[in-house]
C-alpha cells in the first residue's frame, strides 16, 4: 500500500486521537477495577459514551468531504480507540469460564442493545438543530 | 501504575489506532463490499490476542499495557456499532444480524482459543 502526504497526516491524526482514547479508556479501568462476577462498569461506560459519541461525529462530519483532520482524529482516533470490543469479549469469557451465566446474558444483550440506541441518540443530537430550522 | 506505564499506553494506544486503521482499509479495498470484512477482522485478530495474554496470566503494568494499551486499543466497539447500523440504513438487514452475530461469536471463539493457547504455551 503505497501512502500519500495527506495519508501520513490522517495517520498522524489518528494516532493523536489513539493515545488520549487508549489513556481515558484504561485510566477508567484502572480506577473502577471488577471481578469476573460484577458488572464491567468501566468498559460498558466507555463503549456507551463511544458509541454516542461516533453517532454524533459521524452525523456531524458525513456531508464534510473526508478532507479535514478533525474526521480521522474525532471518529477511528478518539471513538475507535476509547472504546473496545477484546476486552467486552475476554470478560463475557470470564463470565462464562465462572459460571456467571445470566451476568454474561445481561453483559451482551445489554450492550448490544443500548450501544446501538446511543449511535442512533448520537446522530439524533447532531440533525435535530437542522431539522428544527 | 508508574509514569512510564502511563506513556506506553498512550504510545502504544496511538500506534494501535493507526494500525486498525491501515488493516480495516487493505481489506475493505480488497473487498469492496457493504460488509465490514476488516473491523471483522481486526476485532477477532484482537479477540484472540486478549485470550492468549489472559491465558499466559500476565500481570501487573506490563497487562494494563498490552491488554489495555495496546490490544484493547486496536479493537474498536463504536465502528463495529455505527458499522452494523449504517448497513441496516442501507437495507441490508440481514448483514446487520451476520455482522453482530458472527462478530460476537466469532470473537467468543477466539478469546477461548487464545486462553487455551496460552494456557499451553
Amino acid at each position: 500500500m503505497r501512502l500519500t502526504r495527506f495519508d501520513f497526516r490522517r495517520l498522524a491524526a489518528i494516532y493523536a486521537g489513539g493515545v488520549l482514547g487508549a489513556l481515558a479508556r484504561v485510566g477508567l479501568a484502572e480506577a473502577v477495577p471488577h471481578g469476573p462476577d460484577g458488572w464491567p462498569w468501566a468498559t460498558f461506560l466507555v463503549n456507551m459514551a463511544g458509541a454516542l459519541l461516533l453517532g454524533y461525529f459521524f452525523a456531524r462530519l458525513r456531508d464534510h468531504p473526508e478532507d479535514s483532520l478533525a474526521h480521522p482524529f474525532l471518529t477511528t482516533g478518539i471513538c475507535g480507540t476509547l472504546t473496545t470490543f477484546s476486552t467486552m469479549q475476554l470478560e463475557l469469557f470470564q463470565m462464562v469460564d465462572g459460571g456467571y451465566l445470566g451476568l454474561a446474558a445481561a453483559y451482551v444483550g445489554l450492550t448490544l442493545a443500548t450501544g446501538y440506541v446511543f449511535v442512533r441518540v448520537g446522530i439524533f443530537l447532531e440533525r435535530r438543530p437542522e431539522e428544527a430550522a | 501504575m508508574s509514569a512510564l506505564a502511563w506513556v506506553a499506553v498512550g504510545l502504544l494506544g496511538g500506534a494501535a489506532a493507526a494500525a486498525r486503521f491501515l488493516v480495516d482499509t487493505a481489506i475493505a479495498a480488497r473487498t469492496g463490499h457493504p460488509f465490514p470484512h476488516g473491523i471483522l477482522a481486526v476485532n477477532i485478530c484482537g479477540a484472540l490476542a486478549l485470550g492468549l495474554v489472559a491465558g499466559v496470566a500476565l500481570e501487573g503494568e506490563a497487562l494494563v499495557i498490552v491488554a489495555g494499551g495496546c490490544i484493547g486499543s486496536f479493537t474498536t466497539f463504536s465502528t463495529w456499532i455505527l458499522d452494523s447500523h449504517r448497513l441496516a440504513q442501507a437495507g441490508h438487514a440481514h448483514l446487520v444480524w451476520l455482522n453482530l452475530g458472527l462478530s460476537l461469536l466469532a470473537g467468543f471463539a477466539a478469546v477461548a482459543v487464545g486462553h487455551w493457547l496460552g494456557g499451553v504455551l
